[in-house]
Formats: structure tokens, sequence, C-alpha cells
């Protein structure tokens, strides 16, 4: 702990703050605002009511008024002080308010009605979050069946994707073949085919597959990429050649080559690639949108959408999933994200 | 029984001939070393034999049974690697077990075999450890552990220790010596280090340029080369060569290229008169003698105490060496008439380059 406090204020001088130490400090902290802003906001915008988010000035914080349950009345009623007037200083209950007047009464006495003018009232109001915002996800929305489907999408197409490319990755960085620079161009080449492009051909064959409005559309259409491909075979051919030729003086199979020597030597690589194709997956949005119609195929990134209506959003519900959607892959990023440094440090370098 | 023909072995990438029709027959148990500059073709022939080079032409023949087709795998040999080729991933035990594992040997035997083979080899309290927690030296004992384990019918080296420092190298020659002095199996063992293919082989094969320049015993290499390479790659120092011609008249008599005449032995040579022919002569069959008809201008001397190297320059300029037994007087700067040991000089043709030697 005294580490970590000891690096997050270490300064240039001794003790006194130097200019420089202003700059990169400032620096930091906008750095840490405009990334850490969006997401803070976010995470507490998740726990507002509807009331709340419609406000104007928006507040950092979630609020809720103070309400209070009074016999005669079927909701609890929410509570105001009076700042002026007979009534200056005593907490109120409001009853109905409209065009700029309230109908409120005094709590010990609620049959009462008094009329006050509305800016006469301030409510009363304290921090609370709403997490209903939540629970209604489970409740109203069939959040399980969405998370289910991203889940198995990106795991689905993330294991295959990993199998298919480090397959040709192999033949391609291990077996002298002819055509191999050709094979390999073309799979390069096709990095500069935007995704737009084919999306109609793509969809044509997809639907003639009969694969249309089923999680396997989404997952075998990507099985194969480009990117994956040339990440993995740069890093292959790094693995020495007396390798593998001593595996084959030990009888191994090339498949077995393969499993046992290939791919646990190329692991650093093959996790930079689960993370990128995890994360592609988990956000990938245009294609689902595409292929998958029916609402009990959509995925959270199709289900978020679907809450953006012409006439209305539903910004609770919108708010809280976001939050729900982002923490896996925040939690992979997390956990993986050094094999990335190394990872990439190790494919692209040399 | 492993014995190992080859028969008119070629290869060649594309246009290019690497080795061009090699002929060879290492007898079961022997130790052969190949041994060559480097770019002659060693390594390639090795890999050949192991299978993981395919031949273009000829014929391997291992135990009576043609292998051109046989995949590496299926030819029962073995091969320690220049880098040793230890998988990086696994620890010394699994690197040792992943052979026998292959051929799906029972776990019992193979903890079996694993153990006895580090034992042998000493490398017991190394087996839980990863290749790149290793040394030098060990790394070379388990690879060389990991093909012996398989009870091969053959093992292969490609320099295996060219990787080790100076008197790790002594050992492990050494060891491999007694390794095959113990299994008694027919060994290939590629160099091209002349000091490890004298101390360590039945047989060696001088390869130049994809051709097999003389194969033989070691010391037959040494006494009687085949030609001037062979001559000049084998003995270490080098032996010197001067140039000159059979005087037209009397073939007894050599005019050097450094202006002095010597008389050759009767017996052993197939000189004409007048052909361009190479003297050879090893450092050591050298003596300085009064009126010795070589004149050696001394630049420098290196005293070891039991022995004594002198290098300097004939009369025309070319460099010479003499290595002297005991101690030596002479100095910079001196001229010594030397004479070489009658018995023991070597004749060339200088266009062919092969020995004039007759028997």
């Amino acid at each position: 702990m005294s580490r970590i406090w000891s690096f997050l204020t270490a300064t240039r001088g001794n003790g006194r703050l130097h200019w420089t130490d202003w700059v990169s400090y400032g620096y930091l902290v906008l750095g840490i605002l405009l990334m850490f802003g969006p997401v803070v906001w976010l995470g507490l915008s998740s726990f507002k009511t509807q009331n709340e988010l419609d406000r104007f000035p928006p507040r950092f914080l979630p609020y809720a008024q103070e309400t209070m349950e009074l016999s005669g009345f079927d909701e609890a009623l929410p509570l105001f002080t009076v700042t002026e007037g007979e009534y200056a200083g005593e907490i109120v209950a409001q009853t109905r308010r409209a065009a700029g007047r309230a109908e409120v009464v005094l709590p010990v006495d609620p049959d009462t009605r008094i009329r006050l003018q509305a800016s006469q009232l301030e409510p009363i109001e304290r921090i609370a979050f709403a997490t209903s915002n939540y629970t209604d996800l489970f409740e109203r929305f069939n959040f399980l069946r969405y998370l289910f489907n991203s889940t198995f999408i990106t795991v689905t197409a993330t294991l295959l994707m990993l199998l298919v490319n480090s397959m040709a990755a192999f033949a391609l960085s291990k077996y002298e073949f002819r055509g191999r620079t050709a094979v390999l161009l073309i799979v390069i080449g096709t990095l500069m085919i935007p995704q737009t492009v084919v999306l109609v051909p793509l969809f044509l064959i997809v639907t003639q597959m009969g694969m249309f409005n089923s999680l396997w559309g989404v997952i075998i259409p990507g099985a194969a990429t480009p990117t994956g491909v040339f990440l993995l075979r740069q890093y292959m051919i790094t693995i020495p050649d007396e390798i593998l030729d001593a595996a084959r003086m030990d009888k191994a199979s090339e498949w077995k080559i393969f499993w046992r020597i290939i791919v646990p030597l190329s692991a650093p690589a093959i996790a930079v690639l689960a993370i990128l194709a995890i994360m592609w997956r988990w956000n990938d949005f245009l294609w689902p949108l595409i292929v998958l119609t029916r609402s009990e195929n959509f995925t959270l990134q199709l289900a978020l959408n679907s809450f953006q209506g012409e006439l209305q959003t539903d910004w609770p519900s919108l708010l809280a999933m976001t939050v729900l959607t982002l923490l896996p892959i925040a939690a992979v990023f997390m956990f993986l994200q050094r094999y990335i440094a190394t990872g990439i440090a190790s494919t692209g370098g040399k | 029984m492993a014995r190992i023909e080859l028969k008119n072995v070629r290869k060649s990438y594309g246009a290019v001939d690497v080795i061009m029709g090699i002929d060879l027959d290492v007898a079961d148990g022997e130790f052969c070393v190949f041994v060559g500059p480097s770019g002659c073709g060693k390594s390639t022939l090795l890999r050949m034999i192991s299978g993981l080079e395919p031949i273009t032409g000829g014929d391997i023949v291992i135990g009576g049974e043609v292998v051109n087709d046989i995949p590496a795998a299926d030819r029962g040999l073995a091969m320690v690697f220049q880098s040793y080729a230890l998988y990086p991933h696994m620890s010394v035990c699994q690197n040792l077990s992943f052979g026998l594992e292959n051929i799906n040997t029972p776990k019992a035997e193979i903890a079996a075999k694993v153990d006895e083979v580090a034992k042998m080899l000493q490398i017991e309290p190394l087996l839980d450890r990863r290749p790149k927690d290793l040394s030098g030296g060990q790394r070379q004992r388990v690879a060389i552990g990991r093909a012996v384990v398989r009870e091969p019918r053959v093992f292969l080296f490609d320099e295996p220790l060219s990787n080790l420092d100076a008197e790790l190298r002594v050992d492990m020659r050494g060891e491999i010596t007694a390794l095959h002095r113990r299994l008694q199996n027919t060994m290939i063992y590629v160099t091209h280090d002349q000091v490890e293919a004298m101390t360590m082989a039945d047989k060696i094969a001088v390869l130049r340029l994809g051709e097999l320049e003389q194969f033989g015993r070691p010391l037959d290499l040494y006494n009687k080369p085949a030609n001037l390479f062979v001559a000049g790659f084998i003995g270490s120092p080098k032996m010197n060569f001067i140039a000159g011609r059979v005087d037209a008249e009397n073939r007894e008599v050599l005019e050097l290229e450094t202006g002095e005449t010597m008389v050759l032995p009767e017996t052993g040579f197939a000189q004409r008169s007048g052909q361009a022919v190479t003297f050879g002569i090893r450092p050591n069959h050298m003596h300085p003698v009064e009126g010795g008809n070589l004149h050696l201008e001394v630049n420098s001397v290196e005293q070891l105490g039991g022995e004594s190297y002198l290098y300097g320059k004939l009369r025309n300029g070319q460099p010479m060496t003499l290595h002297l037994s005991g101690q030596t007087n002479a100095g910079r700067g001196d001229t010594l008439a030397i004479a070489p040991d009658h018995g023991e000089i070597h004749l060339f043709d200088s266009n062919s380059g092969l020995t004039l030697r007759m028997d």
C-alpha cells in the first residue's frame, strides 16, 4: 500500500513540485477524466430513476425523493420542505401538483388539504440507487437469454477461430508447398475488403445454408480471420524447425506436433488472439443485427439496441444493461491484459 | 543389424546440386564422423540419412533395407541436434518420455527407461526442470538422453558440441565415446572440428562441396591423405605445402618455388619428369638440421614448455609452421635451415590435387 502511495505521489524534485510534475500530473488526471469519466457517468446513471435521468441540469449522484406512506392514500407521497409563507420550515407530503400549484398535507394531519405555490416547496432528497433498473432486466426482459446467446456466440466463435486460424498458420509457417506465398498473399489480401462490401453476398450464403436466425449463422462466417492467421503465422515462424524435426524423430505425427509442440509454444500469440476475438465477438453488432431477427436469438448488443425505440427510449434499462454488458469484457481484459503486452511484444517485433 | 550404406546418394535444390553422388558404407556398430568445412553438405547428408530431408537420387540402405521412402519416424534412428531442440515447454522428464509415449509404451516402462537413462547420464536431479533452467552441458545431456531412451538402431549427431565451451566439449567428447562403447550402436557424427573427428571416430568421411573426399580410419587419413584437401584439413596445425616441379631430367629431384631443391625418396611416389607437383610436410615432421635445404625465417615463436611452435616464412615469402618437441632457443628474425623427415613427406599432383603416393 505504501509502495502504491509513493508511486502515485512520485515527484521529480525532492519533495517539492517541479513544474514538470504539475504538467505530468495534470496530463494524467486529464487522461483519467477522459477515459474513466464516461464510464463512471454510465455506472452512476444506471442507478438513476427515469425522473432523475430526465432532470436538467443533470446531477452526478443518483438521488431519490423521500416519500411517506400516509393513511388514506394509495401510494407513498413525496415529501417537501416549505420554504416560505405560513408553513415555512414544515415538512409536507404532496398529493397533487398542477399548473404551478401544489396540494399538500401535513403528515400529522393527512386529511387537511393545503394549497401552496409549487415554488414554495423544496423536495427532500437522499442518495438512492435505483437497483430496480437491474432487477427489472431479469423480471421484465429475458436478460439471461441474451446473455446466453452472447456468451455462446463469443465462446464458440473464439474457440473455432483459434482452431482454424492456428491450423492455417501452422501450415503457412512450417510446411514448404507450392503456392504457399500465394495463399498467404490471398489471406492477407482479404484484409483489404471491408465487411460491408461482402455483407450482401455473405447474407445470401448464410440464408442458403439455412443459418438465418440461428446463432451458427453468426459464428461460422467469422471462423477464419486473416488477421488471426497472419498474427499466428508470424509467431510460429520463430519456433525453430529443429524442434519439429526432433518431434518427427520422436515419432510424433504431424497432428501431434501441432497439438503438443506448436500450440503450447504459440500460447502467447494464441492468448492475444483469444482476447481480440472475445472482444470482437462480444461487441459485434452489425452482422448479428442482420442474421438474427427474432428476439429470442438476440445478443446483448441487439437487445440494447431494441431498448432504443423510435418514439421512446427506456433509458434506465438501457443503461443498466450496458453496464452488465461491459462487465464481462472488462473482466476478460483485466485478467488477460498482461498477455496482450507480452504477446504483442513477441509477435510484432521480431 | 544397422549397417548403413549410401549408394550414389544425391541431393539438389532446383538446379543447385548440394550432394553429388556419395557412396559410403558404415559397418554395424561403427562410429563414423562426417567432417568438412561449413557448407560441405555434411549436415544435409545426415538429414538425408535421418529422413528429414528427401533425397534426389540414389539409395540409402539401413540394415539391409532401402529406406528412401520410409518416413523419418519409422527408420529406427535417433538424432541429437546442434541446438539440442529440446521441447521448451516440457520438463526434462517429459522431454525424455515424449518419444516413448508416441509409440504407446506403457507408463511403467517409460518411467523405468527414463530413470535408467537419467542415471546413466547423471541428469536425475534435473528431471523436473525446464530446458531453459539448464546449463549448456546439461541440455546436451538431456538431448542425448532423449535419443538414447528410445533405443534406436542408429544415433545421428549433428554438431552436438559446437555450442559448448572448450573444456566442456572435451568432457562431452569423452562421454559420447564412452556411450558408444557401452551401447555398441552405429553412430554417425557430424562436425566441422577435425580434432573431434580424429579423437572419436572409427571411420572419418571427409566431405567438401557435396563430394566425399576420403573415407577411412583416422590415422589412415592422417598418414595417407588422398588429396590436397584432406591433407590440409586433417591435422593441426595444418600441413605445409610448397608448390614445385619435378626436374625434367631427374624425377627424383624436386625444384621448389622457393628456389631450393629437394631430393625425393626413391620409393612411394609416382611422379613424372617435369610434372607440376605440390610438396607437403606436416609441421612436426621437420627438424632444424645443419645444411637443411629449406630456410625458415622465424616471425614468431610459441613456447608451450613441452613443445614449441615456430611461425615464419620461406624464401619466397610463403608462410610455414614448424612444430618442435621440447623447448627451442630460436627467436624472431633467426633463419633456420630445416629438413623434412624423408619418410613423412607427401606429394600431390598440383593440377588434380590427388596424391602421387603409390600404395
